[in-house]
Formats: C-alpha cells, sequence, structure tokens
C-alpha cells in the first residue's frame, strides 16, 4: 500500500477517481434496469404512504374553510372565559356564508366533531341558519339606492380597481373567494348568487366611513353618515341558531384546532386528548387506542411464539428428511398459500365455533359436557389459532433454508465428542438455528401486528387488532388523519422493535437461506 | 514404528455386514482387527463402503449383522457420546458459534470436568497442535490448515484410546496437506492412540499408515503394510489403485513354482510370477510397475522375454522421465526413468527392446 498518499492511475489522476468513472457507466446501466420497478414504486407506495403519514398531523381544514374567524380569534384570550367579541361573530357569518356557497361547512364540523361532539350538527345547523339573518335589510338598502348593484358586472367593474379593494378588504376578500369559486367550478355567477352576507360586509367595510373614489360607494358610505344602517347583532343571530355559539367552550375547540399542523391525532391515538386547558386523558370510556396497541403487540408475540413452537420441529424435520420425503412435506407447508385467506379463515369459523366440529368431538367423547361448550372463536383464542395457522409456512421456510445449511457433521460431531442428544441440539444445532428463528420471528410478527382479515372474521370484540380500528377510520368513520396517526405509531413500533432486534440479536443474523 | 500388527484386537469387526436398503449389501462381510496404538487406513473410491464402516465404528451406523468390538466389548448397543472415541470430520465439523478454546472445552464440558482442570487441558491440546495463541479466535477467522490442527486438537483433548478420522486432509491444498500428513502421524504415534483414518488418496494411505484395508464393493480387497500393498498386490483392483501400473492381458500358458509364462492376446510371451493364477489356461492381467521396467539391454536378465516397443512421447516431469510406449497393441503403457547423468532420453518413434525381472511382473486375476 502506498502510505504517503492516494494511489495514482498510470495517466497520474487518482485511481479511486478513474475507477469511479469506469464504474459510472455500469452503474447507471444497474440503475436503468431497476428504474421502471424504482418509479412504480415511489409512484404507488412510497408516495401514497408519505401522503397519508402527512394526514395524521396536517390540520389545514380550519384554517382555509373559516379564515377570517381564525385571524379574529387570534387575538382573543380564551382564559378570561367570555365570549369572543363581535367580530369574531361577524367574520364567522361571513366563514360561513361562503363555506355553505362552496359546501364546505359540514366538511369542517365533522373534523372538529373529532375533538367535541356536537360540532358536526352546528355547522351543519349554521350552514342553514346563516341564510335566514337579517342581513337582507342591508341588501335592500343598497339596491334600493343603486339597482345596479343587484348585477354582478357592477361588483366586478367596482372591484377590479386595487385602491377599492384595499379600502373595502373585507368585502374585496369575500367577492374574491365567491369569484374563485365560481370560476373553479366553471360556472357564472348570476344575479341571484349575490347574496346578502357581501351587502353585509359591504356594510362592515363601509359603515364607519372609507376612503373611497367609486362613485357607488361613496353614496353608500354617505348615504350611512346621514343615517346609519339599523347595525345587526350577529352574536344574538348565531345564539338564535344554537346556544352552542354563546358557549366559550366552542370558541375554545376552534381556536386550539386552527393551527395548520396538530399533535391532536397523536393525542388522540393516545388516548390523550388537545384540549384548550393543554394536553388530557380522554375520558375512560373513550379510552381504546392504548389497550388495542397493547393487545396487538401481545397477540403478534403469542402469535409469533406458536409458530416457533410449532414451526421449528416440521422445520427440523424437513431439513433433515431425503431429498424426496421433504418435498411432499414442503408442498404440504405450502398448501395454505394456495387456498384463499377467506376460505381458511371461515373454515377455522366452522371447526371453532361453539356448535362447531372441535366443540362437538368434546361433547361426544365426553370431555366436556354440553352446557361447558369451550368459546374459541369471536375472542382472543380464535384470532390467534387462526393466525398461527394461516402465519405458520413464514415461520417455517425460513427456519428451513437455515437449518437445510447446517451440515449433519455437527451433530456428529457433538455426539462424538460425548454430548446427548439433548446437549448437542441445545448447545450446537440451536444456536446455529437461531437466525432461522429470528428471520421467522420478524416475518410473522411484522406480518400479524399488522393483520387485518381474519382478525375481522374471528377477532369478535376481544380479538381485532390495531389494523380493524384503522380500517375502520379509513372506511367509515373518514376520519383518515386518526387513521394516518394510528398507522404511524404502528411503523414506528415496528421500526423500533426492528432496531431492538437489530441491536440484540443482529440484523446480519437473520437469514432466509444460503 | 510399533507395528504389533494383529496380535493385539483393540477393535475388531467381526463379520460385519451392513445395507441400507434391505437390497444391496454396502458393506459384506467385514473381518478386521486393529491393534493399539497402530494407524490403520482404509482406502478406497467412493462407494467401497470405508466410510460405512467407519461411521459403524463411530455409532452412528449400525451394522446390519456382526458385532464390533471395542478393546473386547461388544459396543453395538452403546450409543455414540459413550464410546469415547475421538472423530475428525472431513469438513472439520468446528462449531461456528464457539470460540476455539470452547470447541475444544465442548467435549470436557459434557464430561463434567472442573474449569481449572478445563482450560489446563485446553491449553495443552492447543499447543500439543502448535495453536496455543488461537484460542480466542472464531473458526471462521482460522485458515484451512488451523481449522484442522483445531478439530485434531478437539478429537484428542479427552484422551481418547481410539480416533477415527474421515478424510480430515481432503479440503487443504497439496503442501500444506503433505505437512498434516506427517504431523498427524507423529501425534498419534506420540501419543501411542489407536487410529483409524479413511481415505481414497493412496499417497496418504501409503505414507501415514501402519497398515492399510483396500476397500473395493463392500470388501477388504487386502489388508497388509504400505510397502507390502505397493510392491505384492494380491488383485488386480490393488494393483491398479495403488500407484501407477502397467497392465497386460493374456492366458496362463504354462505353470511354475515361481514362475510362469503368459500369451498376451497379441500373441507374444512374457514371464510373470503367479499370484492368483492356478493353471495354464486361465485369463491374466499382468501388473508391471513402470519404474521396474527396464530397456537398457545391458541390465536386463538374460533368458527372460522381452517385448519390442515403439516410443510414442518422452515427458521430462523433473525428478523423473516418463516415456509412454507402445506394447503388446497398446498404447499406454508406461515406463519411469530416474533423471539421473547417465540416463538415455528416449525420443519417439525410437524402437526399443523391453524386460523386466519375472518377481516385479505379477500375473493376477482377470
Amino acid at each position: 500500500m502506498n502510505e504517503t498518499g492516494p494511489v495514482l492511475s498510470a495517466d497520474g489522476t487518482p485511481l479511486k477517481r478513474s475507477l469511479a468513472r469506469a464504474l459510472r457507466r455500469e452503474k447507471f446501466r444497474a440503475f436503468l434496469l431497476v428504474s421502471p420497478l424504482l418509479i412504480f414504486i415511489l409512484v404507488t407506495f412510497i408516495a401514497p404512504i408519505a401522503d397519508m403519514l402527512f394526514r395524521s398531523v396536517e390540520n389545514n381544514i380550519v384554517q382555509d374553510t373559516i379564515p377570517r374567524t381564525v385571524h379574529v380569534l387570534r387575538g382573543w384570550d380564551p382564559d378570561a372565559n367570555d365570549l369572543p367579541p363581535e367580530e369574531a361573530f361577524q367574520a364567522l357569518y361571513l366563514d360561513i356564508s361562503l363555506a355553505a356557497e362552496m359546501k364546505r361547512h359540514t366538511r369542517l364540523g365533522s373534523r372538529l366533531n373529532y375533538e367535541k361532539s356536537g360540532m358536526a350538527s352546528l355547522f351543519r345547523k349554521s350552514g342553514r341558519g346563516v341564510g335566514k339573518f337579517d342581513a337582507d335589510i342591508y341588501t335592500d338598502a343598497i339596491e334600493d339606492m343603486d339597482p345596479a348593484w343587484s348585477d354582478p358586472a357592477t361588483w366586478a367593474e367596482v372591484f377590479d380597481d386595487a385602491d377599492t379593494r384595499a379600502a373595502l378588504p373585507v368585502t374585496a376578500g369575500a367577492w374574491a373567494a365567491l369569484n374563485d369559486h365560481f370560476a373553479s367550478q366553471g360556472k357564472e355567477l348570476k344575479k341571484r348568487d349575490l347574496e346578502d352576507y357581501l351587502f353585509a360586509a359591504l356594510h362592515l367595510d363601509t359603515r364607519d366611513g372609507a376612503p373611497v373614489d367609486d362613485p357607488g360607494v361613496k353614496a353608500i358610505v354617505a348615504a350611512q353618515a346621514a343615517t346609519p344602517f339599523e347595525p345587526l347583532d350577529y352574536q344574538a343571530a348565531f345564539a338564535d341558531i344554537d346556544e352552542d355559539w354563546v358557549d366559550p367552550d366552542v370558541w375554545k375547540t376552534i381556536q386550539t384546532y386552527a393551527a395548520s399542523y396538530t399533535p391532536g391525532y397523536f393525542l388522540n391515538s393516545a388516548d390523550l386528548q388537545l384540549t384548550p386547558a393543554g394536553i388530557e386523558a380522554r375520558p375512560e370510556n373513550e379510552r381504546i387506542y392504548i389497550t388495542l396497541f397493547q393487545r396487538t403487540l401481545f397477540m403478534s408475540l403469542m402469535i409469533t411464539l406458536s409458530c416457533i413452537l410449532l414451526g421449528y420441529p416440521v422445520a427440523w424435520l424437513l431439513a433433515n428428511l431425503p431429498a424426496r420425503s421433504a418435498n411432499v412435506l414442503l408442498i404440504f407447508v405450502l398448501l395454505p398459500f394456495w387456498t384463499s385467506l377467506l376460505v381458511r379463515t371461515s373454515a377455522w369459523k366452522v371447526l371453532l365455533q361453539q356448535q362447531g366440529v372441535i366443540n362437538d368431538i368434546l361433547v361426544w367423547i365426553g370431555l366436556i359436557d354440553n352446557a361447558g361448550r369451550l368459546v374459541m372463536i369471536n375472542n382472543q383464542t380464535g384470532t390467534i389459532i387462526a393466525m398461527t395457522h394461516i402465519l405458520l409456512p413464514f415461520m417455517i421456510l425460513p427456519l428451513y433454508s437455515v437449518m437445510k445449511t447446517i451440515p449433519p457433521s455437527f451433530l456428529r460431531a457433538a455426539k462424538s465428542l460425548g454430548a446427548t442428544n439433548w446437549t448437542a441440539f441445545w448447545r450446537v444445532y440451536f444456536p446455529q438455528s437461531v437466525p432461522g428463528i429470528g428471520a421467522g420471528s420478524i416475518l410473522v410478527f411484522i406480518l400479524a401486528i399488522g393483520y387485518y382479515i381474519t382478525p375481522e372474521l374471528v377477532g369478535g370484540t376481544q380479538g381485532v387488532f390495531i389494523s380493524n380500528r384503522i380500517a375502520f377510520h379509513i372506511s367509515s368513520s373518514l376520519n383518515w388523519g386518526l387513521a394516518a396517526a394510528l398507522g404511524t405509531i404502528l411503523l414506528a413500533a415496528v421500526l423500533i422493535l426492528y432496531w431492538a432486534y437489530d441491536r440484540i440479536v443482529g440484523i446480519d443474523n437473520v437469514k432466509l437461506g444460503g | 514404528m510399533p507395528t504389533d500388527t494383529g496380535t493385539d484386537d483393540f477393535v475388531v469387526f467381526d463379520r460385519v455386514q451392513k445395507s441400507y436398503d434391505g437390497e444391496i449389501l454396502v458393506v459384506k462381510d467385514l473381518n478386521l482387527s486393529i491393534g493399539k496404538g497402530e494407524f490403520l487406513t482404509m482406502l478406497g473410491p467412493s462407494g467401497s463402503g470405508k466410510t460405512t464402516c467407519l461411521m459403524m465404528l463411530a455409532g452412528f451406523e449400525t451394522a446390519t449383522h456382526g458385532e464390533i468390538l471395542l478393546d473386547g466389548t461388544s459396543i453395538n448397543n452403546i450409543p455414540p457420546h459413550k464410546r469415547g472415541i475421538g472423530m475428525v470430520f472431513q469438513n472439520y465439523a468446528l462449531f461456528p458459534h464457539m470460540s476455539v478454546a470452547e470447541n475444544l472445552a465442548f467435549p470436557l464440558e459434557v464430561r463434567k470436568i472442573g474449569k481449572s482442570e478445563r482450560e489446563e487441558k485446553v491449553k495443552r491440546a492447543l499447543d500439543m497442535v502448535q495453536m496455543g495463541e488461537f484460542g480466542g479466535r472464531r473458526p471462521a477467522q482460522l485458515s484451512g490448515g488451523q481449522q484442522q490442527r483445531v478439530a485434531l486438537a478437539r478429537a484428542l483433548v479427552f484422551e481418547p484410546e481410539l480416533v477415527l478420522m474421515d478424510e480430515p486432509l481432503g479440503a487443504l491444498d497439496k503442501q500444506l496437506r503433505e505437512h498434516m500428513q506427517f504431523e498427524i502421524t507423529n501425534l498419534a504415534h506420540s501419543l501411542g492412540i489407536t487410529t483409524v483414518y479413511v481415505t481414497h488418496d493412496q499417497t496418504e494411505a501409503l505414507t501415514m499408515s501402519d497398515r492399510v484395508a483396500v476397500f473395493d464393493d463392500g470388501r477388504i480387497q487386502q489388508l497388509a503394510r504400505p510397502d507390502v500393498l505397493y510392491e505384492e498386490p494380491e488383485n488386480s483392483f490393488v494393483a491398479q489403485f495403488i500407484g501407477e501400473n502397467n497392465t497386460l492381458s493374456g492366458v496362463v500358458e504354462t505353470m511354475g513354482d515361481t514362475t510362469c509364462t503368459v500369451k498376451l492376446d497379441s500373441g507374444e510371451i512374457i514371464d510373470a510370477k503367479p499370484v492368483n493364477v492356478s493353471r495354464p489356461g486361465d485369463r491374466t492381467l499382468v501388473s508391471i510397475r513402470p519404474e521396474r521396467v527396464e530397456f537398457n539391454k545391458e541390465r536386463l536378465q538374460s533368458g527372460v522375454h522381452t517385448l519390442q516397443a515403439e516410443v510414442l512421447e518422452f515427458i521430462y516431469m523433473g525428478d523423473i522421465f516418463r516415456t509412454r510406449l507402445r506394447v503388446a497393441g497398446r498404447d499406454d503403457f508406461v515406463v519411469k526413468t530416474r533423471n539421473a547423468p547417465d540416463q538415455v532420453r528416449l525420443q519417439p518413434g525410437q524402437q526399443i527392446e523391453i524386460g523386466w525381472l519375472p518377481e516385479d511382473c505379477r500375473a493376477l486375476d482377470a
């Protein structure tokens, strides 16, 4: 070795660089070979997972749906235990009116309902209710002044001017949001689409005067200077829709979840809750996730353990039989892969139920009496039995391929050195089969921890896994954020276990063969 | 060398037979006595039954018929771990998850020998094979030769009286193999242990053993000292299996007490020593070692028959010359001559006359 500096190639460039250059082409070719799969995986696997994980903290819906209210609430001190100022109700009127126009208020309601029950119906009611506010007084007054205000063209012309927009910020914002919505729908803004809230906004902007040049708006300002329009009591109007709007807790919840990112879903996954007063435990009757996570871990461990106990002797037999018999046996091991998962699970239902085959036989031979039939399905026992059966091949195959590489001469050597059969097995054979146990256990455990179909079918209420809950939130409750948070925790748990395994056993000790 | 062969029946195979499938006997009626302290090699091609014999002795296979005695007691029903026989395996079978010292301590541990004594014995055994510094290593960190030594030390550490070795040098390169041959024999003799060694390498068998049992077709074809085996093979299998050998086929013409004449298939008549032919008219294969063929007329005995030969090829091999001849219609007749200053170097195409001492030409079974 050259101790003084980098090794040089014949033309004087460092050898490492010329080697890298020589290999670049090969590497590029290799990359081209895998790139279709890489792209496929990125698009269909990595990206959706990343998107899903992102949903576990993403919370733009409050900000996007009721931006004006969120803005006003920023300056509100919730600890005073008072209602927010009238401006908040005014902002909420505009926000909900626009959201109702865009049909988005119910979605926000369901989102906030995860945090405080009653929110979904509150927003649904409010979406209908804001249309019945007495804001038509402004519409009538302004249209009386100049009927042109009932024509969208007038509005478009007035708000085409940047100075006017700056002078009438509330109205301009609402007008712009309405226009954007219609543009995105590809529809044209008609006369009847100019609803009361636009005029109410115009009133809010102009009631204290506004520095505008537009003659139409000037006229409105002037008219109000002479006789102010009758002001609308927004808070009272909202209280008319639902008394909840004068409950500070509702406002506190909105303020707490106004941020774009929230730990709420994760806290929920840990049976905690983000309240205006900080992080709290959920009420006793709403705590399920910690129990579910514990149960999932416990049952996956039980399944892995049963797979080791049942699979080890089979793998041993497979590895030590002559090739012909081993192949036949291997087919029996692989047989379950050829039948549908659903069929196998249903078969367990037939076998294990209280009026099922196993109970019938036990009663018939007199081991149990008819009244004492065993409950083996729709509980944890059922899930463990069925899943052990389904995952057993994943334990046997790695074990078999590792055992296949342990020469029989090791056992003979141990015996010739004076070890009994058991000592030879325990001291010599078993330690060498540990990599197979490791590989099988990781495989079975990771598959088990995320299993869904079998626990769903045979688990009842006591034997379901966290994945069943995730599926429920994805397809039934549509609380994707919570599903994403639960999924993220599950993924993290698996990674942590994998890391721990690597630290304790060493991942290079895992062999799937060879 | 202690070669009181056969006088002391330490290991005895008594009419042992072995069949795996109930149809074919892989070991047929084996009778063999091995003396205490003897180094006996079982030599034979693969499938000849030699390894099966070793495995029966170690206890990993059971004899279908017959008895195996160790120091006078039948061991047929004693399980392998109670036989106290040391064994060195073909691929060493060193336990990969244990260090070298742990490997050596294993047989002592299972014999419940105390820790201090154990360490003492392990150290002594490692020193014995010059591996004293390697106790802490894993087998995978050792070279083939080092692993071989450790395997040897492990088979000896619990002081067995009998050590079995199943082609222990098969995986080593030539030079190391030759060195280890020497070490193993030295060790075996200095410790006075009885060794049964299985190999298919005849050089190994000849250089290491006190006696060699040549196996073929489930039988011992010849059991003899290496020199006897080489110089006086009892049948054509042994003659061909051990060393290089020229064979010519023919029919016995006349039969004397110590010599006979054989008429070769090509018509020529040669002199030979009858070994397992009994009367004129028997078909025979005569066998002549390449180094016993003489083509220098002055050194040929007068009155013996000679054969015409044509030189086909001359190969210079350093210490010897190897000349291929066409003799009696065959072109695979080989003559080996020493590379001495006065040695003739034959030229291809040259016509010569060859002959040999009648006792070097053995008329064997056909």
